[in-house]
């Protein structure tokens, strides 16, 4: 497993060619999230983390994910920092021997880093700066997972 | 002398990400709350949400509990996350 919070720009197609490399995974799952324009009204995202706390937050909720769905391999790269539009902010992948393991883990590890990461997002736009907070969809989303 | 951290629209509100806090005794939540804020009420107001988590030197604290916060600890006031 490996998790990082980086100011860094990352490139998903670079980081899944490298990811679940070996020959055990039958299957690969990955969700890459990108800095949305929305119609040119926001020009970039700046997110703010907790520097140890929330990359030990990350680690946590990914490692019960991994252990959870019995996967092979988990990676999850989240970019803090100002993002510019159109640029990736989180890249999620998961390997698993079968296809049901990864793509379940990558969703939930998606919800909860909506929910429980400690990161702020503020989006910046030519005449508006705002702060992101979970919307009650994402909420939902989050909580699913727990009732099972 | 205890440090506080403020992180997403708390950090705007503090006009400060970090500051130190006079004082060299140990204190409960809503006292510290109170230095922290520097006389701001809307914003000691906000520290007190229920949605702002705490953090005490980078361990949450459940909401309910009663902690201590001594000279030499940090406290992070954390507004909902919204990562991914």
């Amino acid at each position: 497993m490996r998790v990082v919070v980086s100011t860094q720009a990352f490139a998903p197609d670079q980081e899944l060619a490298s990811f679940a490399r070996g020959g055990e995974a039958g299957a690969v799952a990955s969700f890459v999230g990108y800095c949305r324009a929305e119609g040119g009204a926001v020009e970039r995202l700046e997110l703010e983390h907790y520097p140890g706390f929330t990359e030990a937050a990350i680690a946590r909720l990914a490692g019960d994910s991994l252990r959870r769905h019995g996967l092979i391999d988990l990676l999850v790269i989240h970019r803090v920092g100002a993002i510019p539009a159109g640029e990736a902010i989180v890249l999620v992948a998961a390997s698993s021997a079968h296809r049901l393991e990864a793509l379940t883990a990558v969703s939930e590890v998606m919800d909860y880093l909506k929910t429980e990461a400690p990161i702020w997002k503020k989006e910046i736009g030519a005449d508006r700066a705002r702060w992101v907070e979970p919307s009650a969809a994402d909420r939902q989303a989050a909580a699913r997972w727990a009732e099972n | 002398m205890p440090r506080v951290l403020f992180f997403g629209r708390l950090r705007d509100m503090a006009g400060c990400s970090e500051r130190e806090i006079a004082c060299e005794n140990d204190l409960d939540l809503p006292t510290f709350r109170r230095l922290a804020s520097l006389g701001d009420h809307d914003l000691e107001e906000a520290l007190a949400a229920r949605s702002v988590r705490v953090a005490l030197n980078a361990v949450l604290v459940p909401v309910a509990a009663t902690c201590s916060v001594s000279p030499g600890d940090e406290v992070a006031f954390m507004p909902p996350f919204s990562g991914g």
